[in-house]
């Protein structure tokens, strides 16, 4: 590592045999730590990105930095790497900049704080956390333009900095940063419940060692992450063919009006190891839907998601890395060169998801679920008060979960792990605003043997004059179904005037002025269908009219003919679905997109109402 | 002569305590539970108290029950069809619920919701709107309201949830839909969100009234149909619940709020607990009660449980307040096992439940659990010493645990002993969520056990948590009976008030909280307790402003009139830097106020054993081989009903009553005090 470690105890740890009960209690106790540090940071953090929808993951490490228990994989290696300086007892370490930790967090609004744990002289582990901040400076409300050419336009940027040291906090420093965001005292509080949530962890690490001893600690650890290793191993010999498996999908804009954005992925297994190469991803773009994607959090991406798709008892950590080769070329839209903007990679960031499902899902369609709501679309409201007070508002919104083998998809459902909605009362009583329907859309899950599941409309009406921005895709490109299903729709946003003139909004967009009286609706996509419509249980068809999910139109997407409201004619039915059947040319296709991204493209403007984007124009452009 | 009787329903038995208010006597009685209708058993143990006591059923004026009907009614999906009505454009607010998808990152690829508890083909939109700040936005427009209540009851509803936006803020809206309701369906019962939970977040006040609606037919009927039987044998009784925050509910309100019957069970053992710890002299206690498949854990300071604001049964999670009960899965019938991929040792919690049970049982149950260990480990005497019912398969046992040795590559009592620390270890993750989470060290706190299997894991338990003493209390059920009928009448009045300090005075304060506490002591007044005997307490939740969360901390009227909102402002700092380890320099805020009113706690004089001497050698039945700490050693078996007050017992040891085995380990003892509990120390420090 390029961080020089500084322990006054020099005594290796020693590799101990354990007792496999012994190793149970040791994970059962870091994972109870991990929930531990939830609790505390929802209790403690003030902005509604992290204390209501959960915008934050946390992470314990072993001495090496390999996450033992958490979410998103190990992003100390990163930062090791990275630091130029020395790690001791009583430092905790913040940054925010993508490029100095290798992509281990991939935009300056998430603060990452790393934690080193001693005791008694020696790093025992880490306790880490990251969490999105609702602002941290910059051209934009958010500090999320969708417009910036380089990061300097996204606020400030913190390189990996000392934020306590000696156990004390370097208060000037923490105020240069405050000093330059819009809303300091949410950074503030957010950041000391971070704090306080991997102290919390720090402390049962300790406790554990002290209870079992610093080697057996150390050695559960290892054999954890040894125990993950040896189940991943299996899984990829089962599962992942030596054949390659190739699988694209699309961001369809990058706010400027260019697009679509090619992600592509090779994925094949060599002996024991599975290699997922991104060669033939589209360059980076100039504006700032780049994705900074770590390698390692690649690999827990893809280790988690067929953990899920394959054997979810398996319990996920950083032990399996070794078994992955992760490959993706300088300089695309997932390794930009500094210092392309990277606010706005939610886009390509859960776009990676479908992709992955695309990949692992192909080579045994049992088990491959649809495109789901691979996004976390963001809405932005600011401005002033009559009263002149500043308000500020970030919310993450929420769409279809895709048709799985498993069931129909959760309509208006987050993909995101630990993240929930923002209740519309809480809004009305801290923000200038009425919402007027919080619904989701019938007919907008993609139709199949499980139904996607439905996207999400909020309209938000305005109470006060301010601009707001919306960040969003799948507009052109369609949640594409699998194995018969249906794409779901795409998404669309509607700015309904107090005047009653409507204007139709683009997918990405920032400062968009709007006044007291109007109205915005807020519409995300639909789940792709998974299974043949038409071979759909008939009464949950009904059941979903009934419920007002599906229309009765709608229905007869599923060759489902209904009498009434509650029921459908069985005859009717019957003869619709021999004639679907026989005239279903695409029965065999695995994908169904909606179409090529040329039949997209030509049919964009009727379809949707907006011109479609214009071909990306890339530009070379080396670091400095 | 005023007698008060409690009442506890287990899944086997039936359990009465029964006291006389002016000198504190108690009778006891033990009847087999009735299942199908609970209220049959409930009245069988009253007749048969009745009868060994010689006291006449209209001597019995308070009749305080816990009862499982709400929560079994959620467990079983046996509840009403319910409607709801929510605002125009909220109809889906139960099918979004808070957009969460268990389970984590990929969580989403196997996660399956459950159905809502009303249906959305049966939730209707009324055309109205309140604003944030309780402004009319939209009048409701009557005539569509009547359609569509119209449409429901064409629909077959049960029961009717109202939950309209903002309603906490205004509720003229809620209270004009259940006046049309009543025209329009007369019989059937309606829950308006502002009486359930008059709280800003509309899923959470939906969900809540909608589990309300939901029990509230079964729980009322159950109700009205014991009060009628109550009265027939005992004219004037009062029969009163125990809710699930541990205060007692009358029997209208607990009929017409059933949402806050959902841990009452519970509740009735933690109460429990804390009346037989105090006799023993101990007032700070985290309790551990295992049954057959789930073990609840609490925690009681000072004599008193805490309190939460969320009760979750099964896979429903509403805002009603409970005592911090924590649920584990773990329990006597907890199935081991090791799967192939990891090759780690996992227990629960999947149970073998009571059909088939474990294999000991012999009922047909292959699968090993934590009962089949205990009986591979010698501390569940296999054969039934007691006269009890009982007869355990010490071989199916041994050949259910040979699976997991297998798997493991260890011997049969090695893998029975892991077993026992996996188990163990769950319930002691149970136990840190009370104590170490909450920022108390549960050295300064005493572990109560009860139920079925806790007597047996309870010195373990103590071992790893180091709680001292460990309290095993006779008789399991009539602790909860016992709990049920020492608990306080308890009223209380509370109202959301939020203000930050800049925006609000000491005195403003003060007057609300008077008030809400002349609200919550004419409430008690209509319970025939004299305001002679009626104590009061305030609380405050506060938060700093921006927060989510929000802490309780007790008010004293006297301190905020002379040392201001500092008063509580400094305890509230206090507490979140115990809780969290930092307190802030920014606003505080009011979110709640609270006033509790409580009637004088009832005079019981508990049954005292005869004293003896240390030797506990008269209550020796045999003695049995036992694996404990890696090896086999020779254990006694005592029989409980033979000890005296001050008998000492030295582990490795068992004691054997009917509805319960206790464990001492080597390297403890065990004292009989003189109410008939076993205080466990460890021998070092005893």
């Amino acid at each position: 590592m390029a961080a020089k470690l500084i322990q006054t105890n020099q005594t290796p740890f020693e590799r101990k045999e354990l007792d496999p009960i012994t190793l149970d209690i040791i994970e059962n106790a870091l994972k109870n730590a991990r929930f531990e540090m939830d609790a505390v940071l929802f209790r403690t953090a003030m902005s509604p990105g992290i204390r209501e929808q959960h915008d934050a993951f946390p992470m314990i490490a072993n001495c090496e930095g390999k996450m033992v228990v958490g979410q998103f994989g190990s992003f100390i290696h990163g930062f090791t790497e990275g630091y130029e300086g020395t790690i001791e007892d009583g430092d905790v370490f913040l940054t925010n900049d993508p490029y100095s930790c290798r992509g281990a967090i991939s935009h300056a609004n998430d603060w990452l704080v790393l934690m080193p744990i001693f005791k008694d002289g020696r790093l025992i582990a880490w306790a880490s956390m990251f969490g999105h901040m609702t602002d941290i400076g910059g051209k934009v409300p958010g500090s999320l333009p969708t417009d910036a050419r380089q990061i300097y336009e996204e606020g400030i940027v913190v390189p990996p900095t000392k934020i306590y040291r000696n156990h004390e906090l370097q208060s000037d420093i923490l105020r240069i940063i405050l000093h330059n965001c819009r809303l300091p005292h949410w950074n503030r509080s957010d950041f000391n419940a971070i704090i306080a949530a991997c102290r919390l962890a720090a402390k049962r690490c300790g406790e554990l060692a002290d209870r079992f001893g610093d080697d057996e600690f150390y050695s559960a650890m290892d054999e954890l992450l040894e125990r993950n290793k040896r189940a991943m191993a299996q899984l990829i010999a089962n599962t992942i063919p030596e054949q390659k498996q190739y699988f694209e999908d699309y961001l369809c804009d990058d706010g400027m009006g260019m697009g679509p954005y090619k992600i592509a992925c090779t994925m094949w297994r060599d002996g024991d190891k599975v290699i997922f190469d991104f060669d033939g991803t589209d360059p980076q773009s100039v504006g700032s839907i780049n994705f900074y994607l770590n390698e390692e959090m690649f690999k827990m991406f893809a280790g988690v998601f067929m953990i899920m798709v394959f054997d979810p008892q398996i319990m996920f950590n950083d032990g399996f890395y070794e078994l992955m080769d992760v490959r993706i070329p300088q300089g695309c839209l997932l390794k930009p060169n500094h210092p392309a903007a990277l606010s706005c990679r939610t886009h390509a960031l859960g776009r990676i998801f479908d992709v992955l499902s695309g990949l692992l899902g192909q080579g045994s369609p049992d088990f491959l679920c649809a495109a789901g709501f691979s996004d976390s679309p963001h809405f932005m409201y600011s401005g002033y008060t009559r009263k002149g007070e500043w308000y500020q508002l970030y919310q993450i919104g929420f769409g279809g979960v895709p048709g799985r083998p498993a069931g129909d998809g959760p309509d208006g459902h987050s993909l995101w792990p630990s993240f929930t909605n923002v209740p519309n009362e809480f809004l009305e009583c801290n923000f200038p605003l009425r919402i007027e329907h919080y619904v989701t859309l019938p007919d907008t899950g993609g139709p199949g043997r499980h139904r996607g599941g439905n996207a999400l409309r909020i309209s938000y009406g305005f109470l006060e004059d301010g601009e707001i921005s919306i960040h969003d895709d799948r507009w052109l490109t369609y949640p594409w179904g699998v194995n018969g299903g249906l794409p779901g729709t795409r998404s669309k946003k509607i700015l309904v005037r107090a005047d009653g003139s409507e204007e139709l909004m683009d997918s990405k967009r920032d400062r968009i002025k709007v006044y007291a009286g109007d109205v915005l609706h807020f519409d995300t996509w639909g789940g792709g269908g998974w299974g043949k419509p038409y071979e759909r249980d008939p009464a949950a068809v009904a059941k979903d009219v009934d419920r007002g999910l599906v229309t009765r139109e709608g229905a007869r997407r599923y060759g489902v003919v209904m009498r009434d409201r509650e029921s459908f004619d069985a005859a009717a039915t019957e003869k619709l679905r021999a004639e679907m059947a026989a005239a279903d040319v695409q029965r065999d296709a695995i994908f169904n997109r909606g179409g090529t991204i040329e039949e997209l493209k030509a049919r964009c403007l009727a379809e949707t109402g907006l011109e479609p984007p214009a071909p990306p124009v890339f530009q070379l452009r080396k670091s400095a | 002569m005023p007698y008060t009787l409690g009442v506890d329903v287990g899944g086997t038995f039936t359990d009465i305590f029964l006291v006389n208010e002016d000198d504190g006597r108690i009778f006891t009685a033990k009847v087999p539970s009735t299942p199908d209708d609970s209220s049959i058993g409930v009245l069988h143990g009253i007749e048969r108290v009745c009868e060994t006591s010689g006291i006449a059923p209209s001597d019995i004026a308070h009749v305080m029950h816990g009862t499982t009907v709400a929560t079994n009614t959620v467990l079983t999906g046996t509840g009403a069809l319910v409607g709801l009505v929510t605002t125009q454009g909220f109809r889906q607010v139960l099918q979004i619920a808070r957009s969460y998808v268990p389970g984590g990152l990929g969580g989403w690829v196997i996660y399956n919701k459950s159905e809502p508890m009303a249906p959305l083909e049966l939730t209707v939109e009324a055309n109205e709107r309140i604003a944030a700040d309780g402004a009319v936005v939209r009048e409701l427009d009557e005539a569509a309201l009547v359609e569509q209540l119209e449409f429901l009851r064409a629909r077959g509803i049960e029961a009717l949830t109202v939950c309209l936006i903002n309603s906490f803020a205004n509720r003229t809206h809620e209270d004009r839909v259940r006046a049309i309701a009543a025209e329009v369906m007369p019989d059937i019962p309606v829950s308006l969100s502002v009486d359930v939970i008059p709280e800003m977040q509309e899923y959470e006040r939906a969900v809540t009234t909608v589990a309300n609606s939901y029990v509230r037919p079964r729980v009322q009927s159950y109700i009205e149909n014991l009060t009628r039987e109550l009265r027939a044998r005992m004219d004037d009784v009062k029969l009163h619940v125990l809710r699930s925050d541990g205060g007692l509910a009358s029997s209208l309100s607990a009929a017409e709020y059933p949402v806050n019957l959902l841990m009452s069970g519970p509740a009735g053992g933690v109460a429990g607990a804390v009346w037989i710890a105090q006799q023993a002299g101990y007032r700070n206690l985290l309790t551990l009660d295992m049954g057959g498949t789930s073990t609840d854990v609490a925690l009681v300071q000072n004599g008193e449980a805490q309190i939460r604001r969320e009760t979750t049964v099964g896979d429903v999670t509403v805002r009603a307040s409970s005592v911090d009960v924590r649920t584990v899965g773990a329990g006597g019938g907890s199935i081991a096992h090791v799967p192939e991929l990891t090759g780690a040792l996992r227990v629960g919690p999947q149970s073998a439940g009571a059909e088939p049970g474990p294999a000991a049982y012999g009922k047909g149950g292959e699968e090993p659990t934590v009962t089949d260990a205990n009986v591979v480990l010698g501390y569940l005497p296999s054969s039934a010493l007691l006269g009890g019912d009982m007869q355990l398969d010490g071989a199916a046992a041994a050949k259910a645990v040979q699976k997991v040795a297998d798997a493991l590559g260890l011997d049969l009592e090695t893998a029975a002993a892991g077993i026992i620390d996996i188990v163990n270890e769950n319930m002691f993750g149970a136990l840190r969520l009370v104590s170490i989470e909450q920022g108390y060290d549960p050295r300064d706190f005493a572990l109560i056990a009860f139920g079925g299997a806790g007597p047996l894991h309870a010195n373990a338990l103590g071992r790893l948590m180091g709680s001292w003493p460990v309290i095993i209390p006779p008789g399991p059920g009539v602790l909860c009976a016992s709990g049920d009928a020492t608990t306080r009448v308890r009223d209380e009045a509370s109202r959301t008030f939020i203000r930050r300090f800049s925006d609000t005075t000491a005195a403003e304060i003060i007057e609300i909280l008077d008030g809400l506490a002349e609200t919550a002591a004419s409430a008690l007044d209509a319970e025939n307790v004299p305001r002679a005997d009626q104590s009061v307490t305030f609380q405050v939740d506060l938060r700093y402003h921006g927060q989510g969360l929000q802490l309780t901390v007790n008010a004293d009227t006297e301190a905020l009139r002379t040392r201001g909102l500092d008063s509580i402002g400094d305890e509230f700092d206090d507490i979140h830097r115990q809780l969290f380890t930092f307190a802030l320099d920014v606003d505080k805020e009011v979110v709640n106020l609270r006033a509790v009113v409580q009637g004088k706690a009832t005079l019981v004089n508990a049954e005292r054993l005869p004293a003896g001497g240390a030797d506990a050698a008269a209550a020796i039945l045999s003695t049995q081989s036992v694996y404990m700490d890696g090896a086999r050693h020779d254990a006694n078996i005592y029989d409980r009903g033979k000890l005296t007050a001050g008998n000492e017992i030295d582990g490795p040891a068992i004691v054997t009553e009917m509805d319960s085995t206790s464990v001492i380990l080597t390297g403890y003892r065990g004292v009989i005090d003189d109410f008939g509990n076993i205080i466990i120390n460890p021998l070092t420090n005893a």
